[in-house]
């Protein structure tokens, strides 16, 4: 397992779409060293034969049939829309 | 008994009220009200109350039915048609769910009236409900200490008596270390018991949604309602729900109850080994046979949770962009800028951390040695649990190491506070179900501090955890004693209803 140094917090902000302060940043490398040196304890388990489980209950494939059904209209999904013109979400501009 | 009285009632004992017609949903409703209104200020359960829409409702509700006219408080990260849905995050300050949840629709079905949304750490990551980004819960205990967390908004207000029963969800243990800390009796029903559809997501293959009430009967039939089969919640199981209220009064003669010799680890409160101690003699004195055995694992349990956890809560909390729904930051210069402060503006610190932490055991390089890992070792606890139930019907525990704790007194070291967790989220990983009930109090500053009894049960075996839960609660006291504040404040509310003529 990775040792704490490895965590670059300023790094990963940029990969989770996330501004942090230069505070929030130290403090969060300090923190969250913590909890990975904590989590080192799963090294000292032999887990080579062991089948990962993504959930207790194991279920898999649920399906449905693909039908249309009345769902939102336009207007209730954009209801909480921060904002929103002519029934559309307006988004920050993304092309140059 | 007077109208102003009502609100100390259980779900049950109200249910027969109505159904006698001595009281109509309407007056319930107003007394409820009138309590919220003087007791609320000083505990801080609710961020958002309708009792406009509660009253409505209230005037057509049908008292035969399961639940008939009986309000439920909800934890405010399920949606309830039309009123906010905050998480407690400036995210989501000013949205309003489009439609109501599955367990909301289940409820109404009941004859039940959602009337009020309860607070909760951010998002539920917390298990103190200080990481709320809207305001701070009291303990009715003691007001100067938590309510348990995350679900410690609708742990409270069962606590103080300004509900009859609430919604809570668990995903490390959030409804079961707030009932504990609380005085109240909290269930998390096995992983896909319970819809999740219109649950705001945390960590998918942990959250569920379940009952804390002011007795282990009130949970049954809060079960009774919700649990159950939805096409809309692809984990949700298709399996038969059994009469969960009707199950009760079983004997204990023959159940055999695991005493895993992992739980009683070091940090443990030692007032809250005491208590434990007891109630195992209790039970084994009520014919339940005590059986030693172990689960290994369990000290690996935090560290699984937390890199789990936080991986799902990275992924769950990357709709929140600004875009569709909830807080955008003003004048972005470009997309990532939109983004980078939308998030920075609407998140609170242990949300951020959470999300950094989860990003990081996610991403490339770090995969196969953090997430992977961890799933691999969650196997392994999950084969610890099933090799148990092998040998015993439940398993019993102290449901948190610590009696309620101050204001602050866990907030500025993280690991401290995930690590209150260390009883109750094996359980979420493994998908198996569990309950917290009273069982003794800790005396510490002068004050009384209630403290809970955990009985984990197989996956789907609610029935027999609440059959032992409720034949513990029946022949002792803990659960009949009320937190001071509700006590104070009744006899005031009454004594105000009398000065007022009413």
């Amino acid at each position: 397992m990775a040792r704490n140094s490895e965590l670059d917090v300023a790094y990963v902000a940029r990969l989770a779409r996330l501004n942090l302060t230069e505070t929030e940043t130290e403090l969060f490398q300090r923190q969250l060293g913590d909890v990975l040196k904590y989590v080192e304890k799963l090294r000292e388990l032999n887990v080579n034969n062991v089948q990962a489980a993504a959930h207790g209950i194991p279920i898999f494939n649920v399906l449905r049939e693909d039908e249309p059904r009345d769902w939102f209209t336009a207007e209730e999904a954009l209801r909480n829309a921060p904002r929103q013109r002519d029934g559309l979400f307006i988004v920050t501009k993304v092309v140059e | 008994m007077t109208a102003k009285d009502l609100p100390a009632l259980s779900v049950a004992d109200l249910q027969s009220l109505l159904r006698q017609r001595e009281v109509s949903p309407r007056e319930v409703i107003d007394a409820l009200q009138a309590r919220i209104e003087t007791v609320d200020r000083e505990i801080n359960a609710y961020l958002s109350l309708d009792f406009e829409a509660a009253a409505k409702e209230a005037e057509k509700a049908n008292v035969d039915l399961p639940l008939g006219g009986v309000p439920i408080a909800v934890k405010d990260i399920i949606s309830v048609a039309g009123q906010p849905c905050t998480c407690a995050s400036k995210i989501l300050r000013s949205y309003r769910a489009p439609y109501d949840a599955t367990v909301i629709c289940r409820l109404r079905a009941a004859g039940a009236i959602p009337f009020g949304k309860t607070n909760l750490d951010e998002f539920a990551m917390g298990s103190s409900t200080e990481n709320s980004g809207t305001k701070l819960t009291r303990n009715p205990w003691e007001l100067s200490r938590v309510p348990g967390g995350s679900s410690g908004g609708s742990a409270a207000a069962v606590a103080a008596d300004t509900a009859f029963g609430a919604l809570g969800t668990d995903t490390g243990g959030s409804i079961r270390q707030p009932a504990a800390l609380s005085g109240i009796v909290g269930l998390k029903p096995t992983y896909g018991r319970v819809s999740r559809f219109g649950l705001v997501a945390f960590a998918s293959s942990l959250d569920q949604i379940g009952p804390l009430t002011k007795t282990v009967r009130d949970a049954a039939l809060l079960m009774n309602a919700i649990a159950g089969h939805d096409p809309q919640d692809s984990t949700c199981l298709n399996e038969p729900v059994a009469d969960y209220a009707a199950a009760l009064g079983h004997d204990l003669r023959g159940t055999r109850l695991g005493l895993p010799k992992e739980y009683m680890v070091e940090g443990t409160d030692p007032q809250v080994k005491t208590a434990i101690d007891a109630a195992v003699k209790h039970l084994n004195a009520l014919g339940a046979e005590i059986i030693d055995i172990s689960l290994p694992h369990t000290e690996y349990a935090t560290a699984v949770y937390y890199i789990l956890a936080t991986a799902e809560a990275s992924a769950n909390l990357a709709r929140f962009d600004g875009v569709r729904y909830g807080y955008r930051a003003d004048n972005p210069k470009d997309l990532l800028d939109h983004y980078g402060r939308t998030r920075e503006e609407g998140f609170g610190p242990e949300v951020k951390r959470r999300i950094i932490l989860g990003t990081y055991v996610l991403s490339s390089g770090y995969y196969d040695a953090y997430y992977l890992r961890a799933q691999k070792v969650r196997e392994l606890i999950r084969q610890d649990f099933s090799r148990a139930f092998e040998r015993v019907d439940a398993l019993i525990s102290p449901t948190s190491p610590v009696p309620a704790f101050k204001f602050g007194e866990r907030t500025a070291d993280p690991l401290q506070m995930y690590l209150t967790d260390i009883f109750t989220c094996p359980a979420n990983l493994a998908g198996v179900c569990g309950i917290s009930v009273p069982c003794g109090f800790a005396e510490i500053d002068g004050k009384r501090l209630p403290i809970g009894v955990q009985l984990l049960g197989k996956a789907l075996d609610e029935t027999r955890i609440l059959q032992i839960a409720h034949a513990f609660e029946q022949t002792s006291q803990w659960h009949k004693e009320r937190a001071p504040i509700a006590a104070t404040l009744q006899t005031a509310l009454v004594r105000r209803s009398f000065s007022e003529g009413g």
